[in-house]
């Protein structure tokens, strides 16, 4: 049997051609390996060799998204391979960022299977570890042999389509997909095992580790809210029409900030929402039923709040990860209390 | 409170001139049974059938399961409050047709009732399976109402298990098993270098049938409360409940109720298994957060180092789970929850309702929404045209072939609760 063939992503630190001044190197794409591929190419043993390197400067991809997606997808084709790995990235984030970007990008668009490896804080893992297999790493390079190790056979195993194994067996982060099987013990006896292990203070394994649900506190009411200056955000998409900014209809990329001085109603000629996980009908209709600015100008007049922000945010909170949502509101909350508003109101959907 | 246990094993089930165990096999007189449940007159038929476990059977939709015992020594009677006055049980002795039981069905009562396949696929989920199950076919009377509809099942599976249990009266049991639970202050006393463990049990009680009853009373109509483990066994709890079949606890799921088993199987050696704290799940945050408070405050009361906690139904009751766990856990109390999930047929969803960090510690009965094909069977009970619209089946379960194609959620305990079941689910 031939050699299954791999194309391997790597950044320009681990292709050796320099640190953060020449992060805007564009794609270029190299026969054989170069720099961690030689690990690679060890580990595949008679398998698998890595028959194409691109390199690519981390600020340049994430800078160029889009056209660095296609320039890279581009020349992965030509070299026709049974599979992509990037990285690993260990606890670099804008290459673990690139990393997973172009993986879920390869997977969906040539449909071959892909891999990469990263350390568990790095952003990238979060955004992405539902979409491609990530392996867990160390965070820094000294973690590169062991890293490979994992990662080679279990490529391997991807490109050849055999039955993957749990996350806990194969080192790859958990995507999240629950799927039964029958376990040894009926479900009590493991609850009581488990409250004896507890108690003892030994470790145990939850069953279903919980989602890390991120609350946070309400503050205080505002003291007195007709003297406040208010601002209206929202993750419905409401946009002026023909949304200037291109805001996705779903996993957002960005936030809009609009003008509404002297704005008194939202009408059907002149806003919209980019959102596709509702039915837009009614909001393309009548905007204000997201974003509440028609009723807020009657407050405003009214002397019941002191004034609506002169600018309003939003994205599409359709799909959008949860860490590219905590990214843009640390932005956007800094720029609403350098302008003075005490109090927003967040509309969803 | 003491309770012996005698469980008479049952092999086959068979019609016979009189209800009785003879040899491990039961037999049961027909007639006895229908006109037992034809006192009702808000039932027009009522059919008995058998399944065996092996044979091919399906029966749907599927109401309660129960399993047939008697009171032979100490006060009281099976089924408190309903079949027998309110007399403390679990005390005595009481005899089990261990292997047998009754399973109610008919047209059915709500939208949410199950299906039990007695071999195939759908069989290693279910736990009746396993079971020589005696089955009425209940057919109500035009317009009767549905929560009229479902007291008289209710009552209908109660008579007769309780009828099947007398035979049981005199026959030596197979096995004796010994439970026993002594006052809180003599239980720690016992044994003082032990950690002391309670049970929570939630109890489903968002009404529209969906109710459990303890001795008689309607569980949301109660505050959180004390009970002894040992009465359970003898029916103090039983099941109203049409919620989705996967997850309700059936009578027969409270009468063995496997947590309070395997509690008391490790009672003595490595925990100290003091008492059982009943709450309920009512629909109004209200009621939520009182129930969940009292809860929380009897633990703290008795004075134990950790709970397991148990849950019936999902989505609703997700929440008073996670605050019954996070109020013990805030309490300095350790606890180990018992879910089930429901994270969409390809595994990728959010799996429960609400989460907490400080609930780390869980056993799951597995993901409701996994999708199963169950092949056609030679025989229903039943019908079968429920299948398209309880829950777990949709437009199109019910193939012409009589083959169906529903969500484990639509198999009478499948990812029950209570851990009664060997089903898990993992992360990939």
């Amino acid at each position: 049997m031939s050699k299954l063939r791999v194309v391997h992503y790597i950044n320009q630190f681990f292709a050796g051609i320099g640190g953060e001044e020449k992060a805007d190197h564009k794609p270029e794409v190299r026969e054989g390996v170069v720099g961690p591929g030689m690990e690679f190419n060890k580990n595949f043993g008679d398998d698998a060799e890595i028959v194409a390197t691109i390199i690519c400067g981390d600020s340049y991809f994430n800078e160029n998204l889009e056209e660095a997606k296609a320039e890279v997808i581009e020349m992965i084709k030509k070299y026709n391979p049974d599979m992509f790995i990037a990285g690993p990235a260990f606890n670099a984030g804008r290459y673990g960022v690139a990393c997973g970007t172009i993986t879920d990008a390869v997977q969906s668009e040539l449909g071959i299977p892909v891999l990469t490896g990263m350390y568990e804080e790095n952003p990238g893992a979060d955004m992405f570890k539902k979409s491609v297999y990530i392996i867990s790493t160390k965070n820094n390079a000294a973690g590169m042999r062991k890293a490979v190790k994992v990662m080679a056979p279990f490529a391997i195993k991807l490109a050849k389509g055999e039955e993957i194994g749990s996350p806990e067996k194969e080192g790859y982060f958990s995507r999240g997909i629950r799927k039964n099987f029958f376990a040894e013990k009926r479900g009590s006896a493991r609850a009581v095992d488990m409250l004896i292990k507890k108690l003892k203070g030994e470790d145990f394994t939850t069953e279903f580790p919980m989602p890390n649900f991120d609350r946070v506190e309400p503050n205080p009411a505002v003291k007195d809210i007709s003297k406040a200056k208010v601002a209206v955000v929202t993750s419905g998409g409401i946009v002026p029409k023909g949304n200037p900014d291109h805001i996705e209809s779903s996993s957002a990329s960005k936030y809009g900030k609009y003008d509404i001085d002297g704005v008194m109603d939202l009408t059907e000629e002149t806003y919209e929402t980019a959102h596709g996980g509702y039915d837009p009908v009614y909001a393309n209709e009548d905007s204000d039923r997201v974003l509440p600015v028609d009723v807020l100008r009657d407050l405003e007049k009214e002397g019941k709040i002191g004034e609506l922000h002169r600018y309003f945010y939003t994205t599409t909170g359709n799909g959008t990860a949860v860490a590219s949502s905590k990214a843009y509101a640390a932005e956007y909350a800094k720029e609403l209390v350098d302008d003075g508003v005490e109090a927003v109101i967040l509309t969803s959907t | 409170m003491r309770l012996e246990l005698g469980n008479i094993l049952i092999k086959d089930v068979q019609f016979g001139e009189k209800t009785k165990v003879d040899n491990g096999i039961l037999f049961v007189n027909k007639e006895e049974i229908i006109s037992l449940v034809r006192e009702d007159d808000n039932f027009i038929s009522v059919e008995v059938e058998l399944a065996r476990p092996g044979e091919s059977i399906r029966i749907t939709p599927v109401k309660d399961v129960i399993e047939p015992r008697v009171k032979v020594e100490g006060p009281g009677g099976i089924f408190p409050g309903f079949m027998s006055k309110v007399d403390t049980v679990g005390s005595g002795r009481t005899h089990v047709l261990k292997g047998a039981a009754v399973v109610t069905t008919g047209k059915v009562v709500g939208f949410q009732e199950g299906i039990i396949d007695m071999t195939g696929p759908g069989a290693d989920y279910t736990p009746f399976s396993q079971l020589n199950n005696v089955v009425l076919v209940c057919e109500p009377k035009d317009g009767l109402k549905q929560h009229d509809h479902e007291r008289a099942l209710r009552m209908a599976g109660l008579k007769v298990a309780v009828y099947l249990g007398e035979a049981g009266r005199n026959v030596t049991p197979n096995e004796v098993n010994v439970y026993e639970s002594l006052p809180l202050l003599k239980s720690i006393e016992k044994y003082p270098n032990l950690p002391k463990v309670a049970y929570v049990q939630m109890l489903q009680s968002q009404g529209l049938l969906h109710d459990t009853y303890v001795y008689g009373v309607d569980a949301k109509q109660t505050l959180s409360t004390l009970i002894n483990p040992t009465d359970i066994m003898d029916g103090a709890i039983i099941s109203g409940n049409c919620v989705s079949a996967c997850d309700k606890n059936t009578t027969y799921h409270h009468l063995n109720n496997p947590i309070v088993h395997d509690l008391f199987e490790k009672h003595g050696k490595e925990i100290n298994f003091v008492g059982m704290i009943i709450t309920n799940e009512n629909v109004y945050l209200a009621d939520k957060e009182r129930s969940s408070n009292w809860a929380a405050n009897l633990a703290e009361y008795i004075g134990v180092d950790g709970v397991v906690i148990s849950q019936e139904g999902f989505g609703n009751p997700d929440t008073d789970l996670i605050m019954n766990c996070v109020k013990i856990e805030k309490k300095g109390i350790k606890t180990v929850i018992v879910t089930d999930e429901y994270a969409g047929r390809d595994g990728a969803s959010q799996s429960l309702a609400d989460a907490d960090p400080l609930a780390d510690a869980v056993v799951t009965g597995g993901n409701a929404n996994e999708v199963i094909e169950l092949p056609p069977m030679d025989k229903i009970i039943g019908y079968t045209e429920p299948v398209n619209s309880i829950a777990g089946g949709f437009d199109g379960s019910l193939r012409e072939n009589g083959s169906i194609v529903v969500e484990l959620q639509a198999i009478t305990g499948a990812t029950n609760e209570l851990g009664f079941n060997k089903l898990s689910a993992k992360g990939f």
